[in-house]
C-alpha cells in the first residue's frame, strides 16, 4: 500500500494531553467491520467525539474548530490496548501524518510506521511544553524533520531530537512499505522456509 | 554464548537481519480471522500476489459470530459481510477454513492449541493481540496489524526489531481459590499496563511450572495487558503430553526433526535478560478489577487504592473510578453486579468450566445476575456435556451459549449495556470495551462464579 513520501513537516497540531489512550477509545470495535480501508477518520475518537444520537460533544478537541492541522500530541502511553491497525488507520485517514507523545504502545507504534504516519517520542518535559505552547497560542506550528530526525516548536526554536529506526525512516521517505522489500528476497524466504524445523 | 529460550526460537527464525532495520522473521503459523484479514487479502488482491503458504495458514472466524442460534443467518449485515469475506478469500487461496458451524469453529486462540496448530518452537502470528496465549507451548507468539496480515500472507515473513527480554520468576505456594489469572492479574497490577513495554517475557518458576497447559495459556495470553509483545513458557513434558497426537502436530520424520529441535528449548543457566522480576505466590489473593485498564486490579479484600497512591496521573485515575462509578477507599466486596460473562480466549476453556461449575453447584443463579458462559471452541462445548457440566449448570438456573468472542468485545450482539456491571473473564476492561458504557470487573471463572451466585462481588473462599 503506498503512501505519500513523508520528508518535513510544517503544522499546527491537535493537543489530546490524556494518558493512556487505547485504541478503543481511537476506534471503537463496532467500527472494525468494514471490508475495505476507507471512511475511518469519521470515527476517529467516536465515543468521545459524539453523543449516542449523533451529535457532536462541544468540548472534545476535534471538534473545537480552533484546533486543527496534521499532527496529533497525545499524553503518554498513546495507543495501548487491542492490536487493530485500524487505530492507525483512523488517525491517517482523519488527516494526521504524526503523532506526538511522549511514550507509544508498541504495536500502535508499528502499525503507524507501516501505513505512513510517524510516531514521534519525545520527553515528557517537551510533551508539556508543547501542551503549554499549543493552549496559550492554538496557532502555534510544529516542525517534523524526519531526515534530521529533530521535533521543533516553530515560535520558541525549542527543538528535540527523536529516534527511528533507520530501515522504517528510509521506507517511510520513500512511501514504500516492508512487503515490496520482501517480496524482493522471495526466493531467500522460500529456501529458508524449506528447512525449518516446523 | 548463553541463549535465553526466546533467543533460540527467535534466531532459529530469522531469514536475514536488515542492517540498522528490523530482522526478517519466518512464521510457522498463521492464524486469521474475519475482522483483521479482509483488507489484507484485498491488498493481495491489488498487487495481484498469491498466498505463498497456504498450508501454514489457518482461518476461523470468531469475533463477529453470534453465540446463540448459529443454525441461522447471521443478522447483523456488516458481520455477515466479514464472515463471508474469509471465507471467500479462504477458498480462493486454499486455506483451511472452520466457519461458523464447522465442528472445529472457536476461538482462533482456543482452537490453535486443541488441533495441534500451536508447537512448541514455532512462530505463531495473528492479526489479534492476544495471540501471546500460545506462549504457553514455549512458542513465540504475537499479534499483528493488517499491514503485516497481508505481509505474512504473501511473504510468510514479518519484519521486526528483536524485543528485549524479561524474565518473571514466581515462586512459592499458590492460596485457596488463586488461579492463573489472578497470578496474572496480580502480575499485572505490579508492573502496570506498560510496564513490559518493548519486551518478551518468559515466565519462569514452580508457579508456572505447576500450571496445567490451559493455566499457562492463561498467564500468556494476558501478557499483552502489561504492554509485552508477548510471553512464553518452557515446553516441559506437560507441553509434550498435551500437543501429542493432536491433528497438526507433527509425525513420523517430521517428528524427529521437531524432536531435536523441542530439546534445545530452554533457557540456558546464566543467560542474560533485560530485565528480571520475582514474585512471591503467598501474595497473591484473587484478583478483581475495579478500574478502567486492566492494572487497576488488586486482591479481592482490599480497598480501591486513593489516586495519590497510585503511579501516574490523578486526574486519569479519578476519570477512570468515576467511569466505573466507585471512589477512593471503597470495598469491592459486596458491590452489586449485573451481568456474568464467563468466556474468551483467557478463560473460555474446559478447566475454566470446571472451575466456575464446582462452585456454583448446589446453588442457584442470583435474579439480578444475567449470565452469559461461552465455552471458547465447539471442542469446548462438547466436553462440558461429556463431562455433566451442563446439567449441573442448568439445575443452578445458568444456560450455556455456542462458542465465539462473545462479550469479550461486543462486536457481535453480545454487549452489556451501558452502566451495567459485569464480572467478566475476559482481558480487558476498557471504557465500552464490551459494550457502549458497559463497566467492566476482570476477574477469574471462580470469582465470576462467586459473583453470580451471590449477585455481588463476593470472595469465593468465603462459599467453598
Ligand atoms: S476472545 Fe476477546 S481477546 Fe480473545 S480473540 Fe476474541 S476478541 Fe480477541
Amino acid at each position: 500500500m503506498a503512501y505519500d513520501k513523508f520528508n518535513i513537516l510544517t503544522s499546527t497540531a491537535v493537543p489530546l494531553p490524556i494518558e493512556n489512550v487505547d485504541t478503543d477509545q481511537i476506534i471503537p470495535a463496532r467500527f472494525l467491520k468494514a471490508t475495505e480501508r476507507k471512511g475511518f477518520g469519521d470515527n476517529l475518537f467516536r465515543d468521545w467525539r459524539y453523543n449516542q444520537d449523533g451529535s457532536p460533544k462541544e468540548d472534545f478537541v476535534l471538534n473545537n474548530p480552533i484546533h486543527g492541522g496534521k499532527i496529533l500530541v497525545g499524553g503518554k502511553n498513546f495507543g495501548s490496548g487491542s492490536s487493530r491497525e485500524h487505530a492507525a488507520w483512523a488517525v491517517y485517514d482523519y488527516g494526521f501524518r504524526c503523532v506526538i507523545s511522549s511514550f507509544f504502545a508498541d504495536i500502535f507504534k508499528n502499525n503507524c510506521l507501516n501505513i505512513g504516519v510517524l510516531p514521534v517520542q519525545i520527553s515528557a518535559a517537551f510533551l508539556a511544553d508543547i501542551f503549554a505552547a499549543i493552549e496559550a497560542d492554538p496557532k502555534t506550528e510544529l516542525v517534523v524533520d524526519l531526515p534530521q530526525q529533530t521535533l521543533t516548536l516553530s515560535a520558541t526554536g525549542q527543538s528535540e531530537s527523536f529516534d527511528i529506526n533507520a530501515y522504517k525512516k528510509g521506507n517511510l521517505s520513500n512511501g514504500f512499505d516492508d512487503i515490496d522489500y520482501l517480496l524482493n528476497i522471495k526466493q531467500d524466504i522460500q529456501h529458508f522456509g524449506a528447512n525449518t524445523p516446523l | 554464548m548463553k541463549k535465553t529460550l526466546f533467543d533460540k526460537v527467535w534466531d532459529a527464525h530469522v531469514v536475514q537481519k536488515i542492517e540498522n532495520g528490523p530482522d526478517v522473521l519466518f512464521i510457522d503459523r498463521h492464524m486469521v480471522h474475519e475482522v483483521t484479514s479482509p483488507v489484507a487479502f484485498l491488498g493481495l488482491k491489488n498487487r495481484s500476489i498469491p498466498v505463498l503458504y497456504p498450508e501454514r495458514t489457518f482461518a476461523t472466524a470468531d469475533h463477529n459470530t453470534p453465540t446463540i442460534n448459529q443454525h441461522l443467518p447471521v443478522e447483523d449485515p456488516l458481520s455477515a459481510k466479514q464472515l463471508k469475506a474469509l471465507e471467500e478469500n479462504a477458498k480462493a487461496h486454499g486455506i483451511s477454513y472452520w466457519g461458523l458451524g464447522h465442528e472445529k469453529n472457536g476461538i482462533v486462540h482456543v482452537v490453535g492449541p486443541e488441533y495441534g496448530i500451536t508447537q512448541p518452537g514455532a512462530t505463531i502470528v495473528c492479526g489479534d493481540s492476544h495471540t501471546s496465549t500460545h506462549g504457553a507451548f514455549g512458542a513465540i507468539a504475537f499479534g499483528i496489524g493488517t499491514s503485516e496480515v497481508e505481509m505474512v500472507l504473501s511473504t510468510q515473513c514479518i519484519m521486526q526489531p528483536k524485543p528485549k527480554s524479561m524474565r518473571i520468576n514466581v515462586n512459592g505456594q499458590l492460596g485457596k481459590s488463586v488461579t492463573p489469572k489472578d497470578v496474572a492479574l496480580y502480575i499485572i497490577s505490579r508492573l502496570s499496563t506498560s510496564g513490559a513495554t518493548g519486551y518478551f517475557v518468559e515466565y519462569a518458576g514452580d508457579v508456572f511450572q505447576d500450571m496445567t497447559m490451559e493455566g499457562r495459556m492463561t498467564v500468556c495470553n494476558l501478557s499483552i495487558e502489561m504492554g509485552a509483545r508477548g510471553g512464553l513458557i518452557a515446553p516441559d513434558q506437560k507441553t509434550f503430553d498435551y500437543i501429542d497426537g493432536r491433528e497438526f502436530t507433527p509425525t513420523g520424520e517430521a517428528l524427529e526433526k521437531a524432536k531435536a529441535y523441542w530439546d534445545t528449548l530452554y533457557t540456558d543457566e546464566g543467560a542474560a535478560f533485560d530485565k528480571e522480576y520475582h514474585f512471591d505466590a503467598a501474595d497473591i489473593e484473587p484478583m478483581i478489577t475495579y478500574g478502567t485498564n486492566p492494572g487497576m486490579g488488586m486482591g479481592i479484600t482490599k480497598n480501591i487504592p486513593n489516586a495519590d497512591q497510585t503511579q501516574g496521573g490523578a486526574t486519569t485515575y479519578k476519570k477512570s473510578l468515576n467511569y466505573m462509578g466507585y471512589n477512593e477507599g471503597e470495598d469491592m466486596l459486596g458491590k452489586p453486579i449485573d451481568f456474568v460473562f464467563l468466556g474468551s480466549c483467557t478463560n473460555g476453556r474446559i478447566e475454566d468450566f470446571r472451575a466456575f461449575t464446582e462452585v456454583i453447584k448446589g446453588k442457584q443463579k442470583a435474579e439480578n445476575v444475567t449470565a452469559w458462559l461461552v465455552p471458547g471452541s465447539h471442542k469446548v462445548l462438547q466436553a462440558i456435556k461429556d463431562e455433566g457440566l451442563l446439567g449441573i449448570l442448568h439445575d443452578a438456573g445458568f444456560e450455556l451459549r455456542e462458542p465465539g468472542c462473545s462479550a469479550c468485545l461486543a462486536m457481535n450482539d453480545d454487549k452489556i449495556p451501558a452502566g451495567k456491571y459485569a464480572v467478566s473473564t475476559s482481558n480487558r476492561n476498557f471504557e465500552g470495551r464490551q459494550g457502549p458504557g458497559s463497566r467492566t470487573l476482570l476477574a477469574s471463572p471462580i470469582v465470576a462464579a462467586a459473583a453470580a451466585v451471590t449477585g455481588k462481588v463476593t470472595d469465593p473462599r468465603t462459599l467453598l
